[in-house]
C-alpha cells in the first residue's frame, strides 16, 4: 500500500506538469489580452505594462519561466489585481470557499444518503417517489434561481437572515451553504439510492437474509459499504469543485471566495491568477481522487491496483 | 457469492455464438417498464413535452422573433393570445418556450447520450484492465477535470465557425468525466465478481467480457448519472450562449430562458415559471423513466 | 457597460467662455487673463448637528472590484470613486461636479492660458501628519507619467509639456512640465491652453504620493496600513471581494467639517445582489440598478431611485474599412433613421434615457450641437426616407442587406440590439444576425475592425467637453474602431487643439461634428443616465452629469422614525438654547442634541446658521459658489483669491458671486429634465 501510494505521488507530477502545460497554452492562445479595456492603452504604456509582466518574451520563454515559479509555489503576481500575488489571492479565497464548501458537502451528504438509503428500502412506493421528487428539484431548479428566490423570501420578505456579505458568521453561511448543498443532495440521493437497489438485489444479501440476519443488520454491515461506491466515485472531483467555490453562488451572494477568482480571472484574462487557481484545483482534485481511489479499497477489500489482473 | 444458476446464464449468453440479445429478455423489459406507473407517466409526459416542443409554436399567432412593442412585459393573457405572457421586449412566451425546448431538450439529450458512450467506455477499460493502463488514463481524466472549461470554448470557437455540433464537442468533452470515473469505480468492483472471473477462466476476450458482463451490470448506475447529466448539460448550454457559443439571439432555450427569468422573478415571475416549469417537468419525468429503465433492465432480476 | 471612464468636470470652460464675449473672429484674442473664480463651499451649506445621525456610516456599493488603489496604477471608475475619497488633488470637485480648490487653495493662469501655478494650502497633511509639500505634487505628476509606472490612465496628464515624450521613454520623466518653486508652489506648463485642465487635476493621476511610504513599501505601497493619503479619509481595511473601508484622515486640513467617520465600499458582480443588499438595508448607496427593474423601482423606491442625465452616448459602429459599409453613406444614413429612438428608450431602456442623433450630449456648457435635419422629422417621414436611401444603396426586398451585429454579453445590450435588429427589419427588411461574444474577444474584433461589421459602442466622457467625444473618431485615435478616416475631420480636430479662443474653439468642435454626422460612422441611440438608489438619510451631494460624488460632502441624517416624542421636545429646547452657538462642534452636539426631522432640516439651516448667503441644503440646487475678484480682471497674471472655507470669514457674497452662481447653474439645462428635481 505503502509503494501504492508513493507511486501516486510520483504520477501527481507528470499529471501536474501536463496540466500546467495545456493549461498555459490554452489560456495564452486564447483572443484577448489582459489589459485590453473598453479605453485602450496608448501603445507605449500597453508596451511597458507587457514588459512589466514579461509578456513581451517569446510564449517559451514565458512558460519555462511560469514553470520555475510555480515549482518555487510562486503562481506570480495577479495581473489584474496589481496590489495582491495569486498567493495571497488564494489563500484568503480558499479558507472561505473551502468553509461553505464542507458545511454543504456535510449537510449534502446526511441528508443524501439518508433520502437515498431510505428510498430505496422503499423502492417505488410513494414515499420513495415523494423523496426522489424533492431531490430532483434541487437539480432542475438551477442555483442562478434558487439564491436570488431565497434572498427574495428569506432575507427580503421574512427578514431571518442577512442578504448576503461575508463575516464568518453562521447567520451568513446559511443560505449559501444550502444553495450549493442542494444541487449535491439530487447527486447523491439518486446514486445512493440507485446503488444500494442494485446491491439489495444481489445475491449476497438474499445469502444473508436468507441466513436470518435483522434487516438492519443486513443493510448496515452488508449492503451501505458496496453500496456506497458509486457516491465515493462522485465525491472526489465533487469536492475539489465545491471546495474550490461556486461563481453563481458567491456572486449572488456576495461571498469573498475562490470562484469568483476563477471565472473573473477568465474573463479579465488575468493569466497568472486563472493558472494559479488551475494548478490548485488541479492539486486537489489529485488528492482527493487519490483518497477516493484508497477508499474504494477500503469499502471493497478486494479492489487491488498493485498488480494488473489477468 | 452469486448463484450457479446466473454464472451459468453469463456464462451461455458470452458464448462466441453472436446471437443477438433475445427477444424475449427486451419485451420482458418493456412488459416491466410498462407495470411501473411512475416511469409510464414520466414517459408520456416527456412525449407530450416532445410533441408541444414541435408542434406547439404553430399555435401560437406569434412567431419567436418579432416583437410585439405595445405588449412587452405583459402578464399571461388569453384574449391577447399571449399565454405565457410576453418578455421585456414584447415577444411571445409561449411560443419562445416552445423554441427553447428544441434546442434544449436536443441538447441535453444528445450530449448526454455522447457524454454517456464516452464515460462508460473509458471508465470500463480503465477500471477492467486496471494497473498502468488504468492510472495513465485516470490521470488524463484528473488533467482534463482542472483544465479551464471556458477558454477551451473560446478557442474552440477561434478555431471553428460556430455551429450547434460545437456544443455537443464543449459540453460533451467535458460531461463524461464524471461518467467515466464512476463506471471505472464500480468495475473496480465488478470485475472482481465470479461470473466475471469465470468467463476470465475460460477465455472470453475482454472486449466481450466489458460488453456483456461488465456495462450491463453498469446499468442502473449509469441510467440515474445520465439523468443527472441532462439538466447540467442544459444549464451548462445557457454559460455556452454566454460565451457566445450556445444558441444566439433571437433563438433561445430553456437555460437561457430560465436565466432571463430569473433576473427578474418579482417583477415579471411569469418569464420564469413558465420555462422553469417545463424544465423541472422535463427532468422529473426523465427521471422517473430512468428508474423505471434501471428496473427493467437490471439483468439481476431475470436469471 | 461601459469600461473605466475617469470623468471630469471643467467649471473652468464655462467660465472662460462666459468672459470670452469675442464672437467677432477678427477681434484681436482676447487675453486670457480674465479672473477665475474661486468656488467653494459655503459654511451655511453644512448640515445643522441636530439633524446627523449618531452614527457617520456610508455604506457603498461600488461595482466591480477595484484593480489597486494606487492613484498612479489604478483605472475604472470604482477605483477613481474610492481614490477620490483617499486622495486630494490640486483641485477637487463640488457635490454639483463643479472645479474648486483642493489641497491648491488659489491658482494663477497664466495670460496665454499655458502656465498655472498653484499655491498649496499651509494646513494640508498626509494621513500620518506630514505636510504636502509641493515636491509630493510634482513627483506623483512624474511617476503617473514614467513609463515604468505604466499608469494606464496617463493620458490625463498628456496637456502638459513634454508629457507624450515622457510616456513614450524619449525623454526622462523629471522633464515633464511641472516643477516645485518652492515647498508650496507647483508650476505647470501645458503645450496649449486647454480649457479643462482644472478639471483633469481632479483626476488620480494627478494625485500626490507620499514618498516615503512609496520607498518603504515599492509594490505593496497601496495596502491598508501602508497607504499614506492625503484625502479627507484613510485606507483601513480591505478584503477582495468583500469590502475596502475607509476611516476619517484625522489630519485632514478640514477635517472637522467631515461629517463620515467612515465609508465602506462594496464590490458587486451583480446588479440583483447589490439592490437585494441594498433593500435589506445594509447599503445606503448603490452603483447602478439593473436595467429591468424599472417599473418595480418607480413604484416601489421611487424616492430612493435618483436618474440623472450622464455624460455618455450610446451607438452603434459601423466598421467602415470593409463591405458593406466601406461605401454607401446613404446606406449608413437609412438604417439609422430606421430605428425609433423614441420606441427604443420608451420600451427597452426605461430609465428615461435621451434619444439622440449627435454624437457629443447635449447639454454641455456653451455648446451648440450642429443642426442635424431628420432630428425635426417624425418617425414616419424618417422611415420613408429610410427606405429610399436603402433602395438608393442598392437593396430591396428581393435583395435585403444581411449584416452581423456585434455586441457583448449583457442584457441591455443584447436588448437593444435584438429591437434596432426588429425595427431595421419591420422597416427596411434587413437580416440581422446578432452576435454575442464574451467581452475581450468583442474588444478584440472590434480593434482588429477584420470581421465586425456593425458594433455595439458607447462612449462616457472624460470631461465635460465635446472634444472628450469627438477625438475619438479622428482617424489616428486608438479608440477609432470604426476606421472612420476624413482629412477635413481630423484638420478640424487638430485645430481645435491649439485654438485659444473659447468661442471660436466651440464653433469649430461644432462644426466637425456636423462633418462627422453627415459621414455617420455611427449610429447614435441614445444619451446615458446614471441610475441609482440612494437612502433619503444620504445628504450633501448632488446630482451631476459627471457623476462623481465625494464622501466628502456626505452626511448621515435621521430619520423621522428615529424621532420619539420626547426627542422633539429635547430638540426644541436643545435648540432654543444653542440657537447662536454654531456648528463647529458637530462631534460634541451630536450625542447631546437631539434632531429635528428630515422636513425641518432646511429650516433649521435657516434658523441655526446664521453666516453667509442663507441657504437650504435640502434643495442641493445652489452650488455654493464665492467671489469673482473683478478687481484682477485686467492684472497680467490673475491672483486668485484665497478660498476661505472657514465659516467666521465668509462674509456676506459680494453680488458678482451670485452672476458666478448662475453662470454655474446654466450647466445644462437640458440636461436636466424634471426628473432630476424630483429626485432630490
Amino acid at each position: 500500500m505503502i509503494a501504492y501510494a508513493l507511486r501516486r505521488l510520483l504520477g501527481a507530477i507528470p499529471t501536474l506538469l501536463m496540466l500546467i502545460t495545456l493549461a498555459f497554452f490554452m489560456i495564452r492562445l486564447s483572443p484577448g489580452g489582459p489589459f485590453d479595456n473598453e479605453r485602450t492603452l496608448p501603445p507605449e504604456i500597453e508596451a511597458n505594462l507587457n514588459a512589466r509582466y514579461h509578456l513581451d518574451e517569446p510564449l517559451a520563454m514565458q512558460y519555462a519561466r511560469y514553470l520555475g515559479n510555480v515549482l518555487r509555489f510562486d503562481f506570480g503576481p495577479s495581473f489584474q489585481y496589481k496590489d495582491w500575488t495569486v498567493n495571497e489571492l488564494i489563500s484568503s479565497g480558499f479558507p472561505v470557499s473551502a468553509t461553505l464548501g464542507l458545511l454543504a458537502m456535510a449537510l449534502a451528504l446526511v441528508v443524501g444518503l439518508s433520502a437515498g438509503t431510505y428510498a430505496a428500502l422503499r423502492q417505488n412506493s410513494w414515499i420513495d417517489y415523494g423523496v426522489m421528487t424533492i431531490a430532483m428539484t434541487g437539480i432542475s431548479i438551477p442555483t442562478f434561481v434558487v439564491a436570488p428566490l431565497l434572498i427574495l423570501v428569506v432575507a427580503l420578505s421574512l427578514g431571518w437572515l442577512p442578504a448576503g456579505g461575508w463575516d464568518w458568521t453562521p447567520a451568513r453561511m446559511v443560505m449559501p451553504v444550502v444553495t450549493l448543498a442542494l444541487p449535491l443532495i439530487a447527486y447523491i440521493s439518486r446514486l445512493m439510492r440507485a446503488s444500494l437497489i442494485e446491491v439489495l438485489h444481489s445475491n449476497f444479501i438474499r445469502t444473508a437474509r436468507a441466513k436470518g440476519l435483522s434487516e438492519r443488520q443486513v443493510i448496515f454491515r452488508h449492503a451501505l459499504k458496496p453500496a456506497a461506491l458509486p457516491v465515493i466515485s462522485f465525491l472526489g472531483p465533487a469536492i475539489a469543485s465545491v471546495l474550490t467555490g461556486s461563481v453563481v453562488v458567491e456572486r449572488i451572494f456576495t461571498v469573498p471566495g475562490l470562484g469568483s477568482h476563477f471565472v473573473q480571472g477568465a474573463l479579465n484574462r488575468d493569466y497568472t491568477l486563472v493558472l494559479g487557481v488551475v494548478v490548485f484545483y488541479g492539486m486537489l482534485i489529485i488528492v482527493l481522487n487519490f483518497l477516493v481511489d484508497l477508499i474504494y479499497a477500503w469499502l471493497d477489500p478486494r479492489i487491488r491496483y498493485d498488480r494488473r489482473w489477468s | 457469492m452469486s448463484s450457479k444458476a446466473e454464472l451459468s446464464s453469463k456464462a451461455t449468453v458470452s458464448l462466441p455464438s453472436v446471437v443477438p440479445r433475445n427477444y424475449g429478455l427486451w419485451s420482458e423489459a418493456w412488459e416491466r417498464l410498462l407495470r411501473n406507473r411512475a416511469a409510464v407517466v414520466g414517459g408520456v409526459l416527456l412525449l407530450l413535452i416532445t410533441l408541444l416542443v414541435i408542434f406547439g409554436p404553430w399555435l401560437s399567432p406569434f412567431d419567436h422573433v418579432i416583437p410585439d412593442w405595445d405588449r412587452a412585459g405583459q402578464p399571461p393573457d388569453a384574449e391577447s393570445s399571449h399565454w405565457f405572457g410576453t418578455d421585456a421586449i414584447g415577444r411571445d412566451l409561449f411560443v419562445r418556450t416552445l423554441m427553447g425546448g428544441r434546442v434544449s431538450l436536443l441538447v441535453g439529450i444528445l450530449a448526454t447520450l455522447v457524454s454517456l458512450i464516452i464515460g462508460v467506455a473509458y471508465g470500463a477499460v480503465a477500471g477492467y484492465f486496471g494497473g498502468k493502463l488504468d492510472n495513465t488514463m485516470m490521470r488524463v481524466v484528473d488533467v482534463l477535470y482542472a483544465m479551464p472549461f471556458m477558454f477551451f470554448v473560446i478557442l474552440l470557437m477561434v478555431v471553428f465557425e460556430r455551429n450547434i455540433f460545437l456544443v455537443f464537442v464543449a459540453i460533451g468533452a467535458v460531461n463524461w468525466l464524471d461518467m467515466a470515473r464512476i463506471v471505472r469505480g464500480q468495475t473496480l468492483s465488478l470485475k472482481n465478481k465470479e461470473y466475471v472471473q469465470a468467463a476470465q477462466a475460460i477465455g472470453v476476450p475482454p472486449k466481450q467480457i466489458i460488453l456483456r458482463h461488465i456495462v450491463p451490470n453498469l446499468i442502473g448506475v449509469v441510467i440515474v448519472y445520465a439523468t443527472l447529466t441532462v439538466p447540467q448539460v442544459i444549464l451548462v448550454e445557457s454559460f455556452l450562449s454566454f460565451l457566445g457559443l450556445g444558441v444566439q439571439e433571437p433563438m433561445t432555450s430553456w437555460g437561457a430562458l430560465v436565466n432571463e427569468g430569473a433576473q427578474e422573478m418579482e417583477t415579471a415571475p411569469w418569464a420564469l415559471v413558465f420555462p422553469a416549469v417545463f424544465l423541472a417537468l422535463t427532468l422529473f419525468s426523465l427521471n422517473f423513466l430512468g428508474d423505471g429503465l434501471r428496473d427493467a433492465l437490471d439483468p439481476k432480476d431475470h436469471y | 457597460m461601459i469600461g473605466g471612464a475617469y470623468r471630469l468636470f471643467p467649471l473652468i470652460l464655462l467660465l472662460l467662455s462666459a468672459c470670452g464675449g469675442g464672437d467677432a473672429p477678427q477681434q484681436q484674442p482676447e487675453p486670457l487673463s480674465r479672473p477665475v473664480p474661486v468656488v467653494r463651499v459655503a459654511a451655511d451649506a453644512q448640515p445643522s448637528p441636530q439633524d446627523l445621525a449618531a452614527q457617520q456610516i456610508l455604506r457603498r456599493g461600488n461595482g466591480e472590484e477595484p484593480e489597486t488603489l494606487d492613484p498612479h496604477r489604478a483605472q475604472g471608475v470604482p477605483a477613481n470613486n474610492i481614490l477620490r475619497d483617499l486622495f486630494e488633488g490640486l483641485t477637487i470637485e463640488l457635490p454639483d461636479g463643479q472645479v474648486a480648490p483642493g489641497t491648491a487653495e488659489h491658482w494663477d493662469i497664466s495670460r496665454d492660458g499655458k502656465r498655472y501655478t498653484f499655491y498649496l494650502r499651509d494646513d494640508a497633511r498626509w494621513s500620518n501628519g506630514d505636510v504636502v509639500t509641493a515636491e509630493d505634487f510634482v513627483f506623483g505628476l512624474r511617476r503617473s507619467a514614467d513609463p515604468a509606472t505604466s499608469s494606464p490612465a496617463v493620458q490625463v496628464l498628456s496637456p502638459i509639456v513634454n508629457a507624450h515624450e515622457v510616456f513614450a521613454g524619449t525623454l526622462p520623466a523629471d522633464s515633464l512640465g511641472v516643477r516645485a518653486l518652492n515647498d508650496h508652489t507647483v508650476q505647470i506648463d501645458l503645450v496649449a491652453p486647454t480649457p479643462y485642465f482644472l478639471s483633469l487635476l481632479t483626476l488620480p493621476p494627478a494625485y500626490p504620493v507620499h514618498r516615503p511610504s512609496l520607498a518603504a513599501h515599492g509594490d505593496q505601497y497601496s495596502r491598508p496600513g501602508n497607504l499614506v493619503s492625503n484625502g479627507a479619509f484613510v485606507l483601513s481595511e480591505w478584503v477582495i471581494y468583500s469590502h475596502i473601508l475607509l476611516n476619517r484622515n484625522p489630519f485632514y486640513w478640514d477635517y472637522e467639517k467631515i461629517y463620515l467617520d467612515q465609508v465602506y465600499y462594496y464590490p458587486f458582480a451583480d446588479q440583483n445582489a447589490e439592490l437585494a443588499h441594498y433593500r435589506a438595508g445594509d447599503l445606503d448607496w448603490t452603483y447602478e440598478v439593473p436595467s429591468s427593474q424599472y417599473d418595480w423601482l418607480e413604484q416601489k423606491l421611487p424616492d430612493e431611485l435618483s436618474v440623472t442625465p450622464w455624460l455618455g452616448t450610446y451607438y452603434l459602429g459601423f466598421n467602415l474599412t470593409r463591405a458593406p459599409f466601406e461605401a454607401l453613406p446613404e446606406l449608413r444614413v437609412a438604417l439609422s433613421l430606421a430605428v425609433d429612438r423614441e420606441l427604443l428608450v420608451d420600451k427597452v431602456t426605461r430609465f428615461g434615457e435621451l434619444p439622440t442623433f449627435h454624437l457629443v450630449p447635449k447639454g454641455i456648457p456653451r455648446y451648440e450641437s450642429p443642426e442635424y435635419d431628420y432630428e425635426n422629422w417624425t418617425q414616419a417621414e424618417r422611415e420613408a426616407e429610410a427606405k429610399r436611401l436603402y433602395q438608393r444603396a442598392g437593396y430591396d426586398e428581393e435583395f435585403p442587406l444581411r449584416i452581423e451585429l456585434r455586441y457583448n454579453t449583457s442584457a441591455n445590450h443584447k436588448k437593444i440590439a435584438l429591437a434596432v435588429a426588429a425595427m431595421w427589419q419591420q422597416v427596411l427588411g434587413v437580416e440581422t444576425v446578432l452576435i454575442n461574444e464574451e467581452w475581450r474577444v468583442f474588444l478584440q474584433n472590434r480593434q482588429q475592425g477584420r470581421i465586425t461589421e456593425v458594433y455595439r459602442g458607447g462612449w462616457i466622457g472624460d470631461y465635460n467637453d465635446p472634444y472628450a467625444f469627438l477625438e475619438i473618431f479622428h482617424s489616428q485615435h486608438r479608440q477609432n474602431d470604426s476606421g472612420y478616416e476624413n482629412p477635413t475631420f481630423d484638420r478640424l480636430l487638430e485645430r481645435i487643439g491649439t485654438e485659444r479662443i473659447p468661442s471660436r474653439r466651440m464653433r469649430l468642435l461644432a462644426e466637425s461634428e456636423r462633418v462627422l454626422l453627415q459621414d455617420l460612422p455611427l449610429l447614435p441611440l441614445y444619451t446615458y443616465v446614471t441610475k441609482r438608489l440612494v437612502s433619503p438619510r444620504v445628504q450633501g451631494w448632488q446630482p451631476n452629469v459627471m457623476d462623481n460624488h465625494l464622501s466628502r460632502w456626505m452626511y448621515i441624517v435621521r430619520t423621522e422614525d428615529e424621532l420619539s416624542q420626547a426627542d422633539r421636545e429635547a430638540n426644541e429646547q436643545a435648540r432654543r438654547t444653542t440657537e447662536s452657538e454654531l456648528v463647529d462642534t458637530v462631534d460634541e452636539t451630536v450625542d447631546v442634541l437631539v434632531d429635528k426631522s428630515l422636513d425641518n432640516l432646511g429650516e433649521i439651516a435657516v434658523d441655526t446658521v446664521t453666516k453667509g448667503v442663507q441657504r437650504d441644503p435640502m434643495a442641493g440646487d445652489n452650488p455654493a459658489v464665492s467671489a469673482v475678484d473683478k478687481s484682477m480682471e485686467s492684472a497680467d497674471e490673475v491672483q486668485i483669491q484665497r478660498a476661505e472655507m472657514d465659516a467666521e470669514v465668509e462674509a456676506e457674497p459680494e453680488p458678482e458671486s451670485i452672476a458666478g452662481a448662475a453662470e454655474a447653474q446654466e450647466l445644462s439645462p437640458e440636461l436636466r429634465p424634471e426628473r432630476m428635481e424630483e429626485d432630490r
